[in-house]
């Protein structure tokens, strides 16, 4: 049920952590980033000894507990713990396994996972990086052949990693094979410097992630034995003979489960904003709202009501999208051991989806959140800014969204196609279905009336549906016109595409409705259910007022319903005023995780950012040495 | 021109992807380089001024991304101090032609520039004995000041400032206080560290009577040794998203007693006797705010638009990725159309906005000559079009700079593309100098005044007089072309505006006449009211641009590249905001297709001129300090080589022997 969604068994090692001396330390935004950078090692080396000492196994055990000793921060071990060791897992061999998994285990071996090239990020076929077998030696020798070529972002490498899976394109008898992974040493054992061969560093300073070495590696001629290549699946036998995997499928599962980590962690970073945000509007008091009465709490005025309380609800909504999500994986990754793929096309193409969609909204309702708490927002000391910076390469890493809702699109368009030959299909596009009987009417799809009730949430998932239905159409025959037209297919697809991520839109954003609306009868507390049913509706109505030319245009709601929508949304605005701050406490962040002196629980803001101010770095002395060196000479010679 | 300009690394030369964009324009680019400049000798003083600058080491910006909040605060005192020296050299006047183009040459990166505020509203508020006094004391630098108004607790509501100032009839004294914590000055520039003098902005108390907020002039330091003067408490307030060179800083104030004569006095004074005398407008106190929000409209909100654009379309030229024909090579990102839409409305909102930017100064010019012949009647449409316009347009270029910054893929989130620094520091000018929804608020006031006013016939300001002209109706076009026809946009654009007011005066008048009280009644209205004053503001737009381009020369292919556009500005704003013109029917569904068809052709049209539209704005490599966006487009290779110089790359990092070190060494293994 609602008020129980955020605690569970997480919070022990909640208390563990934030009681813990060892991992106290200064306020990071008063450190340099090397000094940030230092404060995360430190932390990640113990952090990874009292995993041992408390022993703590579980991937998502270990999880929360970093993310409460690193307080949601990325930190340097991130790509060791989440891609290295888990890469060992399900593509190395058992020998490559007890060669390397136990090492990596005990941080002999610090790994990261070398994918993305300055040329190169989320178009995987383009990668530069070659690794060519040599027979004679039984080795394969690794380049660079290009600037474009050299690896370029991957987290840990930077300082910190002595080894790195590396994808590189393989040759083998004079042909190229595609990408395979191979795991490359990086550094010396002992010393840390790099190998010969090997040129690696830092990227430098970023939008945020302060404390993550990213790095660069360029190779040159850099030689490893042919059993460093990771051969679960593809294989190259020592006289070079390459041998296929046997499904290239496999690999959406880890896509599909890294991406549903980021629907979680939209529905996180807005909830985080969120409730500092609107905390901060119930301290804040300004202006006046009657004449002669003392100043109101800012959280009174619509205006900051309207731009809050919509991501208010779409936090909530991302809470159930993304445990929706999680299920499902768990549900068909059984499938998937036993080798049943068939939901896997549907789920893959979803979560780009709405990994796209939301951390889009996320990203922008956490600057929305900022904007809202006016100058004080842009303080560092108000916790947004950070929250920001560290939720915001979401919306490129793991798959830049243009490209994610564009393959989402693929999928909505081929199951259109299907309909439109006369085949039923199933799961979130089955409304597609409808369109077959559609066609026996002449008419639109879309304009087919739909009486609609704006107070009923089930009704509304219906408009989302009608527009879905309308805008997957109104994308496929685009497309097909444009098709007719053209020579090339990628040609009319490209000309297409700014429709295409439309419908994909639409179509998440209906999901996200369904999914809102289907989980409110599962909540059985009355109280509960009530102002989830408020919020659910104020998410739905929101969306139908900010896209009412969507709705409009198909014929969906007509103009006396949109001006009833834009009432009833103000309504909810104030319907929802008095439950506002009991709404954010229920996400249950502890002051420490939201490392915000607005948001702080006591409300105590103003005299805590006056102590957080007098710890800036500026005010170590009265006088800041610049006058001695620069002021004063000036003005005595002015 | 352009090989000149691209300095920097000494790098080879451009990208050939880079050099065929420019081989296709298909107007001179450097003629429009002086139309936005406002003439060809406006584009030699500048280009002489920035060549100036950037030639200077001291002014180098190379390193900026490096260093540390201390770093930057000492880098940008010295800057400012080397530019009085630099001044002087080059015989640069405070008065002269060079002067704007040198904040813009040091792209802000320099300290003092609440100075210039301290000065200005000395000389705005101030008397004439007042001005002789402190302007030559100020212009020698031989005080810094700082302006103080926001407090912890108060930021745009001016009346709710809490600092008191007393008048002391027997000492003929103003005392100062900070009477509670949230009454303490908060956000300031220059004044956490480098500031002697401030005006700050309290309540005036005479005989126990409030007269309200008045400006007065404060020194905080000693001129002599920089510590603090008697009851004062000042610092800094701590990082920033952004502006880590300037030193904003906190200010508290115990019995901090001043002269009679400091309070700035040119239209209020506290006579001896404590008589206060009030001469013109209460408005004009804030008249220095209402011209700070127009004249840092060039420089802190289009222009770094401008540069985002920059940035984002040369790499978007340079970056191929992915394939749009089988068996060709990869195609560069700025062909595919998820790209150009992304980019090109940003694009074509630049040039928008650079064109109403010169309308405000006009429509300020005349203003303020009025006003120094003490003729108020302007000012509330000066406050209305200064407000309006400077929210819609920080919150439109802030959210286009995110965009490009966004489009730019990985690269763009490395500090080295330049973008996101653009971005952090254009976000703080939806906040400062007033916040955007209550400036729109306060746009809105006006406009239903005017509208009110209008509907009774009674004459009203030059900039609403099309409030008069309600004509019910539905937009002609027949076909997508129409959409071409600036007659018809801008109709459209003038029908929602006086819809979305009219509708909402009604609901007002509605509220009102249904009992319920009038400021209650303005709570309920204003998220539409906001809707209303952004629609007014975005008409506004839309007919200045179409104006600006029927005056154009017709010479260069210049006015033909505008016309386009212009239409996509228009275009796209309707686009994007479907349903307010879809709601009363003035535009058709088959309408809206017909503007999408429109709106999305002239993005294939514009695409073959983005890059000569972004070298038009002729910014150096150095203005742009960006590893992506530099003229010759060598993007990949000055990555590598910028990213080599972080200081992180310095050593074997010290974390290794204190942390890593011992991880590595088996110290685990044990447990």
């Amino acid at each position: 049920s609602g008020t129980d969604l955020f605690s569970s068994s997480v919070l022990s090692p909640e208390a563990l952590v934030i009681n813990d001396p060892d991992f106290q330390h200064e306020d990071l935004n008063f450190l340099s980033r090397s000094q940030r950078y230092e404060q995360a090692i430190r932390k990640s080396s113990l952090m990874v000894m009292k995993l041992r000492e408390y022993g703590i196994a579980d991937p998502e055990e270990i999880y929360w507990f970093k993310s409460f000793v690193h307080r949601g921060r990325p930190e340097p071990l991130d790509l060791h713990l989440g891609m290295f060791l888990p890469t060992l897992l399900t593509q190395a061999t058992p020998e490559q396994q007890d060669r390397f998994f136990m090492p990596a285990w005990n941080l002999e071996i610090i790994g990261t996972y070398a994918q993305t090239e300055m040329g190169h990020g989320t178009h995987l076929r383009g990668l530069e990086t070659t690794a060519t077998y040599d027979p004679a030696t039984q080795e394969f020798i690794l380049n660079s052949p290009t600037v474009t070529s050299i690896k370029w972002w991957p987290g840990g490498l930077g300082k910190t990693s002595n080894h790195a899976i590396v994808l590189a394109q393989l040759y083998t008898q004079g042909q190229c094979k595609g990408l395979h992974a191979f795991i490359v040493p990086i550094r010396q054992l002992g010393t840390h410097e790099p190998l010969p061969g090997i040129t690696v560093g830092d990227i430098g300073p970023k939008f945020g992630y302060d404390e993550m070495d990213n790095g660069y590696l360029k190779m040159d001629n850099f030689r490893i034995p042919r059993e460093n290549m990771l051969m679960k699946y593809a294989q190259v036998e020592p006289d070079g003979t390459y041998v296929k995997p046997l499904s290239d499928k496999l690999t959406y599962g880890t896509m599909v489960f890294i991406r549903s980590l980021i629907v979680g962690d939209s529905a996180r970073s807005l909830s985080r904003a969120c409730t500092i945000a609107i905390r901060y509007s119930a301290v804040r008091h300004q202006s006046e709202l009657k004449p002669g009465e003392p100043e109101p709490q800012i959280l009174d005025y619509q205006t900051q009501q309207y731009k809050l309380f919509p991501l208010l609800a779409t936090a909530y909504a991302f809470h159930f999208v993304g445990a929706y999500i999680k299920d499902t994986y768990r549900r068909i990754s059984g499938d998937i051991n036993e080798g049943d793929l068939s939901e896997l096309p549907e789920l893959h193409a979803l979560t780009a989806g709405l990994k796209a969609f939301t951390s889009w909204t996320a990203n922008a309702g956490i600057e929305e959140c900022r904007m809202a708490c006016g100058g004080h927002g842009y303080s560092r000391c108000s916790g947004i800014p950070d929250i920001y910076v560290t939720f915001t390469p979401s919306c490129t890493y793991e798959g830049e969204n243009t490209v994610m809702m564009l393959q989402t699109a693929r999928f909505l368009v081929k199951s259109y196609n299907q309909v439109a030959a006369g085949q039923r299909v199933s799961g979130m596009v089955s409304y597609l279905n409808d369109l077959s009987r559609q066609r026996i009417q002449p008419q639109h799809v879309a304009a087919r009336t739909v009486s609609v009730r704006i107070n009923d949430p089930v009704s509304l998932v219906e408009a989302y549906k009608a527009r879905a239905a309308r805008l997957v159409e109104a994308a496929a025959k685009n497309l097909q016109a444009e098709l007719n037209h053209r020579k090339s297919k990628e040609d009319a697809w490209n000309r297409t595409s700014v429709d295409l991520v439309r419908a994909s839109e639409v179509h998440c954003h209906y999901v996200i409705v369904k999914l809102f609306t289907a989980k409110l009868s599962e909540i059985s507390n009355a109280a509960v259910r009530a102002v989830m049913t408020e919020l659910c509706l104020l998410y739905t109505l929101y969306g139908i007022s900010k896209n009412a030319g969507d709705f409009m245009q198909a014929g969906i709601l007509t103009d006396a319903q949109i001006t009833q929508v834009n009432q009833r949304v103000k309504e909810l605005l104030a319907i929802i005023r008095p439950n506002a701050v009991a709404l954010v406490d229920s996400f249950d962040f502890h002051d420490t995780h939201l490392g915000s002196v607005l948001g702080r629980y006591d409300g105590n803001v103003y005299e805590n950012m006056f102590e957080w101010a007098k710890k800036s770095p500026l005010n170590k002395t009265e006088v800041h040495e610049s006058f001695h060196k620069h002021l004063k000479p000036m003005q005595a010679k002015l | 021109m352009g090989s000149k300009y691209a300095q920097g690394f000494g790098l080879g030369s451009v990208n050939p992807d880079l050099a065929s964009e420019r081989q296709t324009a298909s107007f001179s680019v450097e003629r429009l380089t002086t139309v936005l400049d406002g003439g060809a000798e406006h584009t030699r003083v500048r280009r002489a001024v920035v060549e100036a600058i950037e030639r200077d080491p001291v002014f180098s910006r190379e390193n900026q991304y490096f260093q540390t909040q201390n770093e930057r605060y000492e880098a940008a005192v010295r800057k400012a101090v080397h530019l009085q020296k630099k001044m002087h050299e080059m015989g640069w006047r405070e008065d002269g032609p060079e002067f704007i183009y040198i904040y813009r040459a040091l792209a802000g990166d320099v300290a003092f520039l609440l100075h210039r505020v301290f000065m200005r509203s000395i000389s705005v508020l101030g008397s004439d004995e007042q001005v002789a006094k402190w302007i030559p004391l100020a212009t020698k630098h031989q005080l810094i000041g700082s302006y103080a108004q926001t407090e912890l607790g108060h930021g745009t509501y001016l009346q709710g400032l809490e600092t008191t100032a007393v008048f002391d009839t027997t000492t003929q004294e103003f005392i100062l206080n900070t009477p509670k914590i949230s009454a303490m000055k908060w956000w300031p520039g220059d004044m956490g560290r480098s500031a002697t003098h401030t005006v700050v902005f309290a309540q005036l108390y005479v005989h126990g009577k409030c007269y309200g907020v008045h400006p007065f002039i404060v020194q905080i330091r000693s001129l002599r040794d920089h510590s603090l003067c008697p009851g004062i408490t000042a610092g800094d307030i701590g990082p920033k998203m952004n502006f880590e060179h300037i030193d904003n800083g906190y200010l508290m104030l115990q019995n901090v007693r001043i002269p009679r004569e400091n309070m700035l006095n040119k239209f209020c004074e506290v006579q001896p006797d404590g008589t206060y005398v009030r001469r013109g407008s209460q408005k004009i106190n804030y008249f220095t705010m209402t011209t700070l929000r127009v004249s840092l409209l060039s420089d802190e909100v289009i222009l770094p638009l401008m540069k985002a654009c920059t940035i984002a379309i040369r790499y978007s030229a340079v970056r191929r990725q992915s394939k749009l024909n089988p068996g060709e090579e990869e195609a560069k990102i700025l062909d595919y159309q998820t790209q150009q839409e992304k980019l090109l409305p940003q694009l074509a909102a630049a040039y928008a906005f650079h064109f109403i930017n010169n309308y405000l100064h006009k429509l300020f010019d005349r203003g303020y000559k009025e006003i120094q012949e003490r003729n108020f009647s302007s000012l509330p449409e000066l406050h209305a079009s200064s407000s309006g316009f400077k929210a819609m347009l920080s919150q439109y270029c802030t959210a286009g700079v995110e965009i490009c910054l966004r489009a730019c893929g990985g690269h763009g989130y490395s500090l080295l593309s330049g973008l996101p620094s653009l971005y952090t520091k254009i976000l703080a000018s939806c906040i400062y100098e007033g916040e955007n929804t209550i400036l729109l608020l306060q746009t809105a006031r006006f406009l239903i005044k005017c509208f009110a006013a209008a509907s009774a016939g009674q004459p009203v300001p030059q900039s609403v007089t099309y409030l008069a002209a309600v004509k019910p109706g539905k937009c002609p076009a027949k076909n997508k072309l129409d959409f071409l026809n600036p007659d018809i946009y801008v109709e459209a654009y003038q029908h929602t505006a006086i819809r979305l007011l009219s509708s909402t005066a009604a609901k007002l008048q509605d509220l009102i006449q249904s009992g319920v009280k009038k400021h209650e009644a303005w709570n309920q209205c204003t998220v539409q009211l906001v809707q209303a004053a952004k629609a007014h503001c975005h008409y506004i737009t839309v007919k200045n641009f179409v104006e600006t381009v029927e005056k154009l020369e017709n010479k260069a292919g210049i006015q033909k590249i505008m016309k386009h556009l212009c239409d996509l500005y228009a275009l796209h704003g309707i686009f994007s905001n479907a349903g307010l013109f879809l709601h009363d029917g003035y535009i058709s569904g088959a309408q809206m297709d017909m503007i999408t068809a429109s709106y999305l052709d002239l993005l294939g049209v514009i695409r073959k001129d983005a890059v000569p539209l972004v070298d038009a704005f002729d910014f150096t490599d150095k203005s742009l300090n960006s590893a992506l966006g530099s003229y010759d487009g060598n993007v990949y290779q000055r990555l590598y080589e910028w990213a080599q110089k972080s200081p992180t790359n310095q050593q074997v990092h010290p974390a290794y022997e204190k942390y890593l070190r011992p991880l590595l060494h088996n110290k685990l293994s044990k447990l």
